[in-house]
């Protein structure tokens, strides 16, 4: 817990989520403690400045979607949604995510401690997600930019239809999605793995992780290919 | 969307408050389905007889002519216990008959359960409204399973609502749509099966019900419906003695289980869990996709 700021602490069974959000939203720094969330749906979204929110407790759906340059950290599980939209900041949380952690996070980093569910970093655009143990299946559906990292296996049809994310999974995966293909791991890809874990603070050799991309060949990149080229882009 | 709870005693520490915690969790998925709710309940009942739930929506009809005539119909004795605009009957004769003979006759009354064990009860409005009016919170049990309905696929009609129950002590609660129900309900009405509504989960309980008729158990039924049943489906499902879970395999439709030493708790969120006995050292998991889960109590 930070010490520069006193802890304002809120309790979800005394005060509306309504209150709890607008709270948050007006404060321009500081740290605050959310208690009893049991299940809530959007505590913490719309975040939008540099403060620290640690909730006691799993929060319901979206838990700090939309979220921008704070800190919030859930000590608990999280459902549906969460983080979905970060821009930056950091999301954390100690226990599982159910369907869709990090969905469409243009950037930022999402830390899961435990597993998480179905089509996790579907459609991230620049987010950096970690996940302590297993993802879902269909993860990282239609990625386009970031980084999953997954410390367990993947499920069925991992980076199905993915445009430019990088994904490195030290377990098994289950199976490949559409365009999805295992790659070189270069050490530009190392580095980013290394940096990663040590900034989600996990313990894990970045040469035990499979990477795993797109192999451009989908209807898209017959068109896109051309000008890739031109600008002397490579994979 | 559609909320769906299910709630199944492993002992028999919590069986008394039943209906207590059912009406709980129903509460928590009130604004995930406000049309229309549903619940089936299941006590110890009596080996030797047959309770049939059923409903005339809307209408306040000759209950003991009703049951009169099927005590005619069936060569044994029946009694009427009205609730509502529903009924319970109870008889020592053949249920499956029973159900049967009041679709033949009575075709304004649908016939929501029958079974040694299950009672439904259904209706239009606020969940928490329906759980009053029925009288949920009394009610002691061995399992439950509850939903709040969000319409999509038919109309905001009490029959039309949840649970679905075709056969003996069989029911299902859907959070989902099916796409290929028209083309099995015609499948299934050739092997025998009796629909009352245009529903699709229906569609669902009935093919569940044949495969058990046809000496299929539970999860063997279960696993020949993931072939059969195109679509979108959470499915929480009771029997006489068991519960069980089922996704389809894209699993979009949410649900989170939790699981302690006395019950297991199935609930479209986790809101509606929080606040069952000791849930906070519950087991909890989101059950995967394609997979089935069973319960069963030991005999």
């Amino acid at each position: 817990m930070s010490g520069r700021h006193p802890v304002t602490t809120i309790d979800l069974a005394e005060v509306s989520l309504r209150e709890l959000n607008q709270t948050l939203h007006r404060a321009q720094h500081g740290s605050f403690r959310v208690l009893n969330p049991r299940g809530a749906h959007a505590v913490a979204c719309g975040i939008d400045s540099d403060i620290r929110v640690e909730i006691d407790g799993s929060v319901g759906y979206y838990c700090a979607g939309m979220h921008q340059k704070g800190s919030v950290y859930v000590d608990g599980n999280a459902s549906t949604g969460l983080a979905e939209n970060i821009m930056s900041g950091i999301v954390r949380i100690t226990g599982s995510a159910t369907m869709s952690a990090g969905a469409s996070g243009g950037g930022g980093l999402v830390v899961i401690e435990g597993n998480a569910g179905a089509r996790c970093g579907i459609s991230m655009k620049g987010v950096d997600i970690v996940v302590g143990g297993n993802v879902g299946h269909m993860s990282a559906f239609m990625a386009q930019a970031g980084n999953l990292v997954v410390l367990g296996d993947a499920g069925a049809y991992l980076g199905d239809s993915l445009y430019e994310a990088n994904l490195y999974v030290r377990g098994a995966v289950e199976s490949l999605g559409a365009d999805a293909v295992r790659k070189e791991i270069r050490p530009e890809h190392v580095q980013t793995l290394s940096n990663l874990l040590e900034e989600a603070g996990m313990e894990a050799d970045p040469a035990d992780f499979h990477r795993y991309g797109s192999a451009r060949n989908l209807y898209n990149f017959h068109i896109d290919d051309v000008d890739a080229e031109l600008a002397g882009i490579t994979s | 969307m559609c909320g769906i709870v299910g709630l199944f005693m492993k002992t028999e520490r919590f069986q008394p408050v039943l209906g207590e915690l059912t009406a709980s969790m129903l509460h928590e998925m009130r604004d995930r389905g406000p049309d229309s709710a549903g619940f089936a309940i299941y006590d110890q009942g009596r080996a030797d007889t047959t309770r049939i739930t059923v409903l005339a929506e809307g209408q306040r009809p000759d209950w003991s002519r009703i049951g009169a005539d099927l005590e005619a119909a069936l060569g044994a004795g029946v009694s009427v216990r009205p609730i509502r605009d529903h009924a319970v009957l109870e008889t020592a004769g053949d249920g499956g008959r029973a159900r049967q003979w009041l679709i033949d006759n009575f075709p304004d009354l649908d016939v929501l359960s029958y079974g040694s064990q299950i009672e439904i009860y259904k209706e239009v409005g606020d969940p928490d409204l329906v759980a009053i009016n029925y009288d949920l919170r009394s009610r002691s049990g061995t399992h439950a399973l509850a939903h709040t309905r969000m319409a999509t696929e038919s109309a905001v009609t009490t029959n039309g609502s949840h649970p679905f129950a075709t056969g003996a002590d069989t029911c299902l609660v859907h959070n989902g749509s099916l796409s290929n129900y028209n083309w099995l309900r015609t499948r299934l009405e050739r092997q025998g099966e009796i629909f009352q509504t245009e529903n699709d989960s229906e569609v669902a309980a009935g093919y569940l019900a044949w495969r058990l008729r046809e000496g299929d158990n539970l999860k063997e039924a279960l696993e020949r419906a993931l072939v059969a049943l195109d679509g979108f489906f959470t499915f929480a499902i009771g029997i006489k003695d068991g519960f069980a879970i089922l996704r389809d395999p894209i699993a979009c439709k949410p649900a989170i289980v939790a699981e302690t030493d006395d019950w297991v708790a199935m609930s479209s969120e986790y809101r509606a869990i929080t606040h069952l006995p000791d849930s906070e050292h519950a087991a909890l998991w989101e059950p995967a996709p394609g997979v089935i889960y069973t319960w069963t109590r030991a005999a």
